[in-house]
């Protein structure tokens, strides 16, 4: 059983928290600075798995975590899980965000959490494993997506027409442009 | 351009001004420069979310929640949503119950109060005709069900396990098994359901399937047996899967549906071959499968064949130029080293590779897994391979590998020298981290093997250099060697002994420079090397004046003890300074050194023999004026100023013999003239019950006699039924105080004796309160105790010294 996913960036910021197990909110935090703290200590030609820190649990649980440019996604597991299959499936998300989000980087994910926690909950489920097909999660979160924008429809108009006006915001756009260029996580190799 | 804009948007939506868009806040937030700035945003928003959320305003409410999401992702309190959560859910539109669910998986959890109020609007998302809106609610049970959520909407469930449609399905399932680990009751309401999820063809729903099946099995052995007969079935799908070939949708790097085929595994019980044989092993994915199938051969207990195949395929792992493998590969085989022992000798070289690997998480496992692999062959080139890698671990495995060669050293030595000096390179070589039991353990061998002490005294007297600081177990060790058998290091006697021609120069200065470190061990390291330099003695008492003055209390204390000695007490010193005679072993492996092999020539701490247990435990002095008791002071004292040699004068030994010859045989020895034993009428003997163990044993007056009583008085151990432990109490009749009081006893050859320390040497007047005294007595042979004791004291500035027999001992006690 997986007890939690973690996203966070080289600093230690989270990108993305899910806790299949109730912590409080403090403990939630604090966790998440004890697996960083854990994991950005790893040289990076060492194995990919961890023994959890005290707080989440201590040596009966692993953490199992790929580096991906800036992004660390970290998953707590329990010993019933495979931990050579929980890379996989690590790998699997990833390449399902580079899809959904079109060469996904950090900015991706910072700006659409609630997006990148509905491609989540078609993988995992409760804490275990629902689906592993990309295909399949990709066509779902696209259905799901469509039916929104539907129904987002007709009384969405007023605030199509509000955001129509704020984009003429010349400065704003000019700013957009002028994003930096963050290296994405397009191509990732074992 | 702001005050159009402002101007607009009030006329668009009514004068409320649009709330922020998620995107904004998170740029807003971003901005800040500080930890200040952004609580201070954060609050800003969070105080208008607050207000909105009172207003009632159904519009924005999705983004508003959105927007608390990402500020409780942050770490800041977020739980005022949960009711617009609850708000959101029960809105008709699939955006606001997208938002709303997420944000109830988020904020929600069992504890909650809020939580129950979901029940309702769970149970009409589940009848939804959207097949989103049901995978939305089932995703939200999945996760976040309680108790008794689960046993309300368990029917729902079971219905929806067997819709046509896949997507439902696979998520009805996982919610079964949710429910399953909350109320393990229904889970007879999904058994028959469940059979048919098998039989599906997509894999999402084949996977949860199984894992609602393995759950299932888990919990109760009877469904087990009901799923016994699809193992055919799975059989077969896993076959379809390696078989089929490529499959685009479900590829992973080449290997079709990794995860299916792995979750598969962990029920099939044939096929081990073909899927091991078949895979491809250069990606991860064939590794994942590989790695499975041996888990699952190593858990069912398979025959030999396949075990050995187990470990073969481990064993090619741990060639895997990927950690990460390697990783796997010696945790499994830490596993299963006991159980299959010689498959996992063979990759023994492949694994004395690892502990160079410079993950430190792949080096501890290799550590434990050669530690696990040494036997009576390969001792000399595993503790080779330890030894290199001890001088290279890290602090945290010193302390572990020391100990743990300590063990396997005295469990596979092929030789006691080869282990003395592998105890020395590790006490050399892991310093500081060598734990205390081990330095304990190593002295105690150490007096055992009596042959090597000269050669184990001038090996360690050689390593005695360089760091000393950083090696302290090594000093305590040489500290004690030297200091027993100190007279050793020069000489040439037993095996391989190399004279250390040590001079008292050296001592000095190597002496007083680790003095300052170890302080009072060292000490001990003196008192016999008088002996060895006695023409010196002056010097080293000049040295060890210095330190009478020390802060350190033990320091000081014993030295000025040991200027004393060497000042007053001249006459004790042969006798105290003796060599301690072998200990025990605590280990069953050990020489095994029985507790009933005492002679009374060891009784009397004759130290011929090295290999009797301690007569007393304790206070040395109570041995040596033994020694003085019984004649032998004066032989003793004449070689004084030579090296005390290991056999005592033979006419000591003869004189004891004959005082306690009168003891073994059965004619009672008429007791010394001016004793006076008091025996006492056993009237309470027809009293006491053999059967009863612990039961009142009638206490005995020993002796009596101007004043002094001594009171015997008696219990019997229940774990140890060979054992008496009788208490001495003397009492002092008399109006003056008795002072230096020295009891002591000897027993016949059979027995086992025991003093420990008195409570005191000084009786008070004409009370009931004397000193007292604990005697252990151990008879094997449970044959009539007799004891001769004697008993010396002060009173009134006279010695007085008293000897007399003691022979009634009660029966019962041996009953």
């Amino acid at each position: 059983m997986i007890k939690a996913i973690l996203v966070f960036n080289n600093h230690g910021k989270p990108r993305l928290t899910k806790f299949y197990y109730h912590y409080p909110e403090d403990m939630q935090q604090q966790i998440v600075r004890e697996t960083f703290q854990l994991v950005s200590k790893r040289d990076d030609n060492v194995c990919n798995f961890l023994e959890g820190g005290s707080l989440i649990g201590g040596s009966d649980y692993k953490l199992i975590y790929r580096h991906y440019a800036t992004l660390y996604f970290v998953f707590c597991v329990d010993s019933s899980e495979s931990e050579l299959g929980i890379l996989d499936l690590i790998q699997v998300f990833v390449e399902t965000l580079d899809k959904c989000f079109e060469n996904v980087c950090e900015l991706d994910l910072i700006f659409h959490v609630d997006k990148v926690h509905y491609i989540l909950n078609e993988l995992v489920m409760g804490g275990m494993v629902l689906e592993t097909n990309m295909t399949e999660i990709i066509s779902r979160i696209e259905d799901q997506n469509k039916l929104e924008k539907q129904e987002a429809g007709l009384s969405a108009a007023p605030a199509r027409a509000v955001s129509a006006v704020k984009n003429i915001n010349i400065p704003q756009q000019i700013k957009d442009i002028k994003l930096p260029d963050l290296p994405h996580i397009g191509s990732f190799k074992f | 351009m702001l005050r159009v804009e402002m101007k607009i948007t009030r006329n668009l939506t009514g004068g409320m001004p649009t709330p922020m868009r998620l995107r904004d806040l998170i740029r807003q937030i971003r901005a800040a420069r500080t930890a200040a700035d952004e609580r201070a945003v954060v609050q800003k928003e969070c105080a208008y979310i607050r207000s909105t959320f009172r207003e009632e305003d159904n519009t924005w409410r999705c983004r508003n929640v959105a927007k608390l999401l990402y500020i409780h992702m942050l770490g800041y309190p977020a739980h005022f949503g949960q009711l617009e959560c609850l708000k959101l859910i029960a809105s008709s539109r699939f955006t606001d119950k997208r938002i709303g669910y997420l944000g109830a998986m988020i904020l929600l959890d069992e504890r909650q109060d809020v939580h129950l109020l979901v029940t309702n609007s769970l149970k009409n998302d589940l009848n939804s005709q959207t097949q989103f809106v049901v995978g939305l609610a089932l995703g939200a049970l999945g996760s976040i069900s309680s108790p008794e959520m689960s046993r309300d909407l368990a029917g729902e469930i079971e219905r929806l396990l067997k819709s046509s449609n896949a997507y439902t399905r696979k998520k009805a399932a996982l919610c079964a098994f949710r429910i399953i680990r909350k109320v393990p009751e229904l889970m007879e309401m999904f058994i028959p359901a469940t059979r048919s999820l098998l039989t599906e063809k997509n894999h999402g729903v084949l996977i949860t399937g199984v894992i609602l099946i393995t759950e299932m099995c888990s919990r109760s052995p009877d469904t087990l047996q009901h799923f016994k007969k699809l193992v055919p079935n799975l059989v077969r799908i896993l076959k379809n899967l390696i078989m089929a070939g490529y499959s685009p949708e479900h590829d992973v790097s080449g290997v079709s549906d990794p995860f299916l085929q792995v979750c598969l595994l962990c029920n099939i019980l044939f096929f081990f071959e073909q899927v091991a044989t078949n895979t491809e092993t250069s990606k991860n994915v064939g590794n994942a499968i590989l790695y499975e199938t041996v888990l699952s051969i190593m858990d069912i207990k398979s025959e030999s064949g396949l075990r050995v195949l187990g470990v073969n395929i481990l064993g090619r792992f741990l060639l895997n130029t990927d950690k990460n493998i390697r990783y796997v590969a010696l945790n499994t085989l830490l596993r299963t080293v006991n159980a299959d022992y010689n498959a996992v000798q063979r990759h023994r070289n492949t694994i004395v590779e690892c502990l160079k690997d410079p993950d430190v998480s792949l080096r501890r496992r290799a550590m434990e897994l050669c530690f696990a692999l040494i036997n009576g062959n390969n001792i000399r080139t595993m503790t080779k391979e330890l030894l290199t890698f001890l001088e290279k671990a890290d602090p945290e495995f010193k302390s572990q590998c020391s100990s743990k060669l300590f063990i396997t050293a005295e469990m596979y030595a092929p030789s006691k020298r080869w282990h003395m000096d592998t105890m020395i390179k590790v006490l050399t070589i892991a310093g500081n981290y060598v734990p205390d039991d081990v330095v304990g353990n190593l002295i105690q061998m150490i007096s055992e093997t009596t042959p090597l002490h000269a050669y184990t005294t001038q090996q360690l007297w050689n390593n005695l250099t360089g760091e000393l600081a950083t090696r302290q177990p090594l000093v305590q060790v040489a500290n004690w060697c030297i200091g027993e058998f100190g007279d050793l290091l020069n000489s040439s006697d037993g095996a391989d002994a190399e004279p250390a021609n040590v001079s008292l120069f050296l001592c000095e200065k190597s002496f007083l420079f680790v003095l300052c470190l170890t302080g009072v061990y060292f000490f001990s390291v003196f008192y016999p090397l008088i002996y060895l330099f006695f023409f010196h003695i002056r010097r080293i008492k000049k040295l060890i004046d210095i330190y009478g003055g020390n802060i350190n209390i033990e320091i000081q204390q014993r030295a000025v003890e040991f200027s004393a000695l060497v000042t007053k007490h001249n006459h004790l010193r042969p006798s105290l300074l003796e060599r301690m005679p072998a200990m025990e072993s605590k280990n069953p492996s050990g020489s095994a050194l029985q507790n009933g092999q005492a002679t009374e020539d060891e009784l009397l701490g004759d130290s011929t023999s090295k290999d009797g247990p301690h007569e007393s435990l304790t206070s040395t002095s109570d041995s040596s004026m033994f020694l003085d008791l019984l004649g032998g002071t004066s032989d003793i004292q004449a070689t004084s100023s030579e090296v005390i040699k290991p056999t005592a004068p033979l006419s000591v030994s003869s004189d004891l013999l004959d005082l306690l010859g009168g003891l073994d045989s059965s004619t009672q020895v008429a007791p010394s003239p001016g004793c006076d034993p008091c025996v006492p009428e056993l009237i309470m003997d027809g009293l006491v019950t053999p059967e009863e163990q612990k039961q009142t044993i009638p206490s005995l007056t020993a002796f009596e006699k101007n004043g002094l009583k001594l009171d015997f008085s008696f219990e019997k151990p229940v774990d140890n039924p060979q054992m008496i432990i009788i208490l001495l109490s003397a009492t002092n009749q008399t109006p003056t105080p008795m002072t230096d009081f020295l009891f002591q006893a000897a027993v016949p050859k059979t027995f086992q004796l025991q003093l420990l320390p008195p409570s005191g040497n000084v009786i008070p007047p004409s009370t009931d309160k004397g000193v007292t005294q604990t005697i252990k007595v151990i008879n094997p042979n449970k044959s009539q105790l007799r004891m001769r004791i004697r008993i010396s004291y002060n009173i009134s500035g006279s010695a007085v010294q008293e000897q007399t027999e003691v022979n009634t001992f009660p029966s019962v006690i041996w009953e």
